[in-house]
């Protein structure tokens, strides 16, 4: 797993619409990668479901979350249909979890990212991580914001 | 709160089949049940709604009527729409305008927000979430040995 004060691996993904979106897209401001293993699975809806719920408070906090997975933009686009999320899906699908595997994140014995979470600074350093103890672990929402907190003390 | 013995706080969401499935098991054991707002809309739409709903007979009723409601809505999750709350608020013997109106106020949605907002704090990360005297139950409620 990538470790805070390393500089977060710049990618390219296709979002849900396929439309390729890169890290450097968000400089400037802090954004939460959060790599699940997939789309409509039980735990990553809950999950998922969650950080839409707190999405107001993160915006209000500057926070932007960005979901990766190793599914298909079709499959982010009926995923985020299905849970009404509004925040942004990234496809790491061909070649597949490459990104995932750049940050450590890759499960290569499952064929899916872990459950980790990686927060980039304004300047695109890693600033915080969290990689769940399996990938049935939900990282709550809390976390997002204890993220916060330990980096504005930092 | 309802009941007495072991303590158990049960984060739930009213539109949750899962959490339909936990009360029917755990309601009627002799605990003291205490029950927090954890509405999940982009799971359940109807989730809000409900649950600002069982605080709106609590503010008209009581205590009981909350229950009642909480009951009642678990019962028959298949019948959640407005008509169907009136109809269950009538059941109640309470005035469906006034509790048109407390539903839909601020003092509602702050009292629904504030337990979810307790309930991200706490790590709760999806419904069913349950803590027994303070401590988070994993795994299956039903066959937590504490209940």
């Amino acid at each position: 797993m990538i470790s805070p004060g390393e500089k977060a691996p710049d990618f390219s993904l296709p979002n849900h619409k396929g439309e390729q979106v890169s890290l450097s897209d968000f400089r400037g401001r802090r954004v939460m990668l959060a790599f699940y293993p997939s789309d409509f699975s039980p735990v990553c809806s809950d999950q998922l479901s969650i950080y839409q719920e707190v999405k107001p408070d993160l915006d209000e906090a500057g926070l932007e979350v960005v979901g990766i997975s190793i599914d298909h933009s079709w499959a982010h686009n009926a995923f985020r249909k299905h849970l009404n999320l509004d925040f942004t899906l990234l496809a790491d699908f061909h070649p597949k979890g490459e990104v995932a595997d750049g940050y450590g994140a890759y499960l290569a014995d499952y064929g899916t990212s872990n459950r980790s979470l990686v927060l980039v600074d304004p300047e695109g350093v890693v600033s915080w991580v969290y990689e769940a103890p399996t990938p049935l672990e939900i990282p709550g929402a809390n976390l997002l914001f204890d993220a916060l907190e330990a980096t504005d003390k930092a | 709160m309802r009941g007495a013995g072991t303590e158990l706080i049960l984060y739930l969401d009213l539109g949750c089949p899962h959490c339909a499935a936990t009360w029917a098991q755990v309601s009627s054991r002799p605990l003291r049940l205490v029950f927090r707002h954890f509405p999940v809309a982009s799971k359940h739409p109807r989730a809000p709604a409900l649950h600002a709903a069982a605080e709106a007979v609590a503010l008209q009723g009581s205590e009981e009527a909350f229950w009642a409601l909480v009951d009642s809505i678990y019962r028959d999750q298949g019948r959640i729409d407005d008509p169907h709350l009136w109809e269950r608020v009538e059941a109640l013997g309470l005035e469906v305008e006034r509790f048109d109106r407390d539903r839909r106020s601020t003092a509602v949605a702050n009292r629904v927000r504030r337990d979810f907002q307790g309930g991200i704090r706490a790590g709760v990360a999806g419904t069913p979430a349950a803590f027994v005297d303070g401590a988070p139950v994993a795994g299956d409620l039903a066959s937590e040995p504490a209940l």
